[in-house]
């Protein structure tokens, strides 16, 4: 815990509820959430779907509302921006990382990464940015001429660009094989090592634990437990 | 340096330009129907008045029986006239053929060196006659050609009784002759009336006129009145027979070429906005449909942290950019059609050149117009995605819940298959969607409907009048009125089979302000040969005690039966008359006014007059009878019933009545634009489903039935909404065609709802082969690795 002390915290989240749709079809997305999660880490957030986890993340990204609670970022309460606030709070802080890549079809490597690097204050360049997830070679190709795994490189590349002080990855190795899974962890374990980001993982694929710096299970809506890894496992040696 | 927003938008227009080239077109058609009939009117409104200025068109006409050639001087110093000119002008029979009867001729002075100083004419082909040649004469260039005399020939023409050869030299147009309508008749018909120009020494001598005139033209200066100096001209020329000066705007030329502008003018005003707000309307679906297709990537984008100012201007430029080609390719479009268009009327009119005239605000509304509903149509849209968190934008919309739909179609599911109830469901379950399809299309059809109705409206209005209200044969014009034994001695011609008295007086009717200069028409009791009906096709019966007004004149003069109407006689002794209105006629020519003849001729204080007749004959004995007519000198003029039935036909489909042409093909065209949009929306809605359904093992046909089974309910609950509105669209888009020449009625044609719907059904067809090529064609894969 002494090492929490040290660190400042990113998010602060108490009693957390979302609740989806009224009455008998009520969905409790989340039920009550108490977490602090500090700077510069990798955390990866567990649990079966439906457990809340992504949820939380979107909330956390400033994507969605909550019903009640609070969750503040470095000391700014989230709940209580505006839409505006909240817009220059992803603009200036976050970087998202989807399952399904979401690439704009109609630009390529380098532009899709440019779309970010246009409104954000201290970029990197697009290149070095595609530098880092190593596609330097595929630049000018459109989503369509990439493979999933080079895809998800990209939107990572594109999330990093901005230089953001969080990194949120909504299951960025669901659509892909293990092989290519492992390579998209390795570039997100770099993003960390390299540029000091903290990064938010939510999978259900428990393996993924083993690179973590902070493990939070999800279930029901509620965290059931919090794993602080002692030893954190590179990406290469996880086990499928 | 290129944004990669800007890049997105340019790359995403090639990737839909065939869609975003459908939008363009429907709007850019509106546009081009706006500036093409707005370029048009202007373009002949300032020919016209170009052509009367450079050709220095008189201002006032004053016809005399006989007056001595110093009166010219005492005109010209009346206060208010820059010029004025004399001239001597009679009527002449020109001989064609032994067959016809002799055309009927206006014969004009010249001056006897140089040209006239008003009412000057373009000379076309050959030249002048000269001076010192009697018998040479220019003829109107518009019936040389209907008759096919060239420069050279030699005619024969009886003027003030004496026949005399001639020898044509030239071929002439005049602004005073844009129009030439025989005696009797309503129709221009170049073939059936001349104008002959002569010198003045060899046409006074041929109407004992040397010394003296019988018509002054007069040019006004800027500003002076038009009243007054009529009315000193007539106090002036009054010793010398004054018929009454009058000014251009009743000069019989100008007054049609002016009726038809005016005409043109209003089915400008009238019918082009109506095809731009259906095509804004289709815009504003279309555009928003493709809008909330985006939703996901305006997710996105919000989620990088783009602002919702930000995003709207993106897609605002993408509907901007589609929409304004759109206007840009109209207007242009436009512009060429508005100018063919004007080619095409040029020769109708008979101008001899054209000075083009852009309508600038038809521009304006069409851009903004244009620019509006597409900007409407995406905001609307996106207010609804901003709404939305970025979390549930960018997800596809949670699976819409098809359990209220469900229970609609529950008890068919012994019926129906599972396609049949996708279909059927998701009808259901997105009603305002569907009903946004609906609209579009019924709209589109209406469009079509309106033109089509319009066109039959056309046919009726020339079947109405030569089979229903004209039975007759043909109808001779008198001379002056005769006793109405003449008739009696006509009927009893061989081959004759009935002939019926009319008695035509040329008058000003007025009620109060409104007032009209025509004619009222003195008919027999119960016409049997040129009937008068009402609205429901039935004969009026002429009573005694009133007139019977055609619905456009009463229009004019705001009155309706039973209100009295002020009739000032304009031949004779030209009395005024008090006269009631007892009845309204339904007609689709002229503006004309009715009265038993008997009533007519007692008003008149001129018992048994009659100025002309209608004739049943015997055709087998035509030729004989038309011999027989060309020995009667009082005959003036005689119309065959196919010849002025072929002249409005003509008219119809070369005047105003010709761009009817035009917007049936704009209305084919945005009917199918609507349907093939509505098809390609529906596709790019429901790629992954269908993909899905492939990937279960539907065949091709079986995929494509739950998109195009939709397709088909969309387009049959279409079908009685466009008959529908298109019923009252027919109603607002004839308004327009109506002119004061002729009347298009409203009539409910089955071929044409049955031919706007046959358009409808093959244009889903089309398209719904065009979207299932489509679908076969579909990456399978690719369509099911897009993120849901």
């Amino acid at each position: 815990m002494a090492r929490n002390d040290e660190k400042q915290i990113a998010f602060s989240v108490r009693g957390l509820t979302k609740t989806y749709g009224e009455g008998a079809a009520a969905v409790h997305a989340l039920r009550g959430v108490d977490l602090d999660l500090p700077r510069g880490e990798i955390v990866v957030l567990l649990g079966p779907s439906g457990s809340g986890k992504s949820t939380l993340l979107n909330i956390l990204g400033g994507l969605d509302s909550a019903s009640s609670g609070t969750a503040s970022f470095e000391g700014r309460e989230l709940l209580e921006m505006s839409d505006a606030e909240l817009t220059s709070y992803r603009r200036e802080n976050i970087g998202f990382v989807f399952q399904f890549y979401n690439l704009m079809p109609s630009l390529t490597a380098y532009e899709n990464v440019e779309l970010v690097t246009e409104i954000a204050d201290d970029p990197l360049d697009p290149g070095e940015a595609l530098e880092i997830v190593g596609l330097k070679e595929r630049t000018h190709h459109f989503p369509s001429e990439l493979s999933g795994g080079e895809q998800q490189r990209v939107a990572i590349a594109r999330a990093i660009a901005k230089r953001p002080t969080v990194l949120f990855c909504d299951e960025p190795t669901g659509a892909l094989d293990s092989t290519t899974g492992r390579a998209v962890l390795h570039v997100l374990k770099n993003v960390n090592e390299q540029l000091g980001t903290t990064v938010l993982i939510v999978t259900h694929a428990a393996a993924t634990a083993q690179m973590a710096d902070r493990v939070i299970y999800f279930a029901d809506g509620a965290i059931r437990e919090v794993v602080e890894n002692e030893t954190k496992l590179d990406p290469s040696e996880i086990e499928w | 340096m290129v944004s990669p927003l800007d890049r997105k938008l340019l790359r995403d227009l090639a990737r839909m330009k065939g869609q975003a080239a459908a939008i363009a077109a429907v709007i850019g058609l509106g546009v081009l129907m706006q500036v093409m009939m707005g370029g048009l009117v202007n373009t002949l409104d300032q020919t016209r008045q170009t052509y009367y200025d450079r050709y220095r068109l008189a201002d006032v006409f004053a016809p005399v029986t006989r007056a001595p050639d110093r009166m010219l001087d005492r005109v010209a110093r009346i206060d208010g006239v820059a010029a004025a000119e004399t001239r001597v002008t009679g009527s002449a029979l020109i001989d064609i053929t032994d067959r016809e009867l002799p055309i009927r001729a206006q014969a004009i002075s010249i001056p006897d060196t140089g040209g006239p100083r008003l009412n000057d004419f373009f000379l076309v082909e050959g030249r002048v006659p000269s001076p010192g040649h009697p018998s040479e004469i220019m003829l109107l260039e518009g019936f040389a050609d209907a008759r096919a005399i060239i420069p050279g020939e030699r005619l024969t023409a009886t003027m003030n009784g004496a026949k005399r050869e001639f020898q044509v030299v030239g071929l002439v147009q005049s602004p005073e002759f844009l129009y030439t309508t025989a005696p009797g008749e309503l129709v221009p018909d170049d073939a059936r009336f001349a104008v002959i120009w002569m010198r003045r020494a060899a046409l006074s001598a041929a109407y004992d006129m040397n010394g003296a005139f019988n018509e002054v033209l007069v040019a006004l200066n800027r500003g002076a009145n038009v009243e007054v100096v009529k009315a000193k001209l007539d106090l002036m020329l009054d010793a010398f027979g004054a018929a009454g000066a009058y000014g251009l705007e009743h000069q019989a030329s100008n007054r049609f070429v002016s009726e038809e502008i005016r005409g043109l003018r209003i089915s400008a005003t009238v019918v082009p906005p109506i095809f731009l707000a259906v095509a804004a309307f289709l815009l504003y679906i279309v555009i928003s449909r493709m809008v909330q297709s985006e939703r996901e990537e305006i997710g996105l984008l919000k989620a990088f942290g783009y602002t919702s100012a930000e995003v709207s201007i993106h897609y605002l430029k993408f509907v901007l950019v589609i929409a304004i080609l759109g206007a840009i390719a109209g207007a242009l479009g436009g512009i060429m059609a508005g100018r063919w268009m004007a080619v095409f009327y040029q020769y109708y009119f008979k101008f001899p050149f054209l000075v083009f005239e852009l309508d600038k605000s038809s521009f304006v509304t069409g851009f903004v117009v244009s620019i509006l509903s597409a900007s409407v149509g995406s905001l609307f849209v996106l207010r609804g995605v901003f709404n939305l968190t970025p979390a549930v934008a960018m997800r596809p919309p949670a699976p819409t819940d098809y359990s209220r739909a469900a229970k609609f179609s529950q008890g068919m599911r012994r019926y129906l298959d599972q396609p049949s109830r996708m279909v059927l469901r998701r009808l259901l379950r997105h009603p305002g969607r569907m009903a946004g399809s609906v609209i579009g299309i019924g709209t589109g059809m209406a469009l079509s409907v309106a033109t089509l109705t319009m066109m039959a409206g056309f046919e009726r209005a020339v079947d109405l009048t030569f089979s229903v209200i004209d039975r007759s044969d043909m109808a001779l014009t008198f001379v002056t009125p005769l006793s109405d034994r003449a008739v009696i001695d006509l009927a009893r011609q061989p081959g004759v089979e009935h002939a019926e008295p009319v008695r035509v007086v040329p008058v000003i009717l007025r009620n109060g302000v409104h007032s009209y200069n025509g004619a009222i028409e003195g008919r027999v009791q119960q016409p049997q040969l040129n009937r008068v009906i009402d609205k429901r096709i039935l004969p009026i019966e002429m009573r005694r005690e009133g007139v019977i007004l055609a619905e456009p004149l009463a229009d004019i003069l705001r009155v309706d039966a039973g209100d009295m109407l002020t009739v000032e006689v304009r031949e004779g002794r030209r009395p005024v008359l008090e006269i009631p209105v007892i009845g309204i006629a339904q007609t689709m020519l002229g503006a004309p006014a009715f009265m038993e003849i008997g009533a007519l001729n007692r008003a008149l204080k001129e018992p048994g007059r009659v100025s002309g007749a209608f004739l049943s004959v015997d055709s087998a004995k035509r030729d004989q009878i038309v011999a027989a007519i060309k020995d009667m000198p009082a005959v003036a003029g005689v119309s065959q019933k196919e010849d002025a039935r072929r002249a409005l036909v003509e008219l119809m489909n070369t005047g105003p009545g010709a761009t009817r042409y035009i917007m049936t093909i704009v209305a084919a065209i945005i009917t199918f634009g609507i349907v093939y949009n509505a098809a390609r929306i529906a596709r790019a809605e429901r790629t992954r489903d269908l993909a899905s359904l492939r990937v279960m093992g539907f065949t091709r046909n079986e995929t494509a039935f739950v998109l195009l089974g939709e397709l088909a309910i969309v387009t049959l609950a279409a079908l009685p909404m466009g008959v529908g509105l298109g019923y009252y669209l027919t109603y607002l888009i004839v308004e327009g065609f109506s002119t004061d020449i002729y009347q298009i009625p409203v009539v409910f044609s089955p071929s044409a709802y049955g031919a706007a719907i046959v358009a409808v059904v093959l244009a889903a067809l089309v398209s719904g082969w065009l979207v299932k090529r489509d679908i076969d064609r579909a990456d399978l894969i690719a369509a099911l690795k897009t993120r849901d």
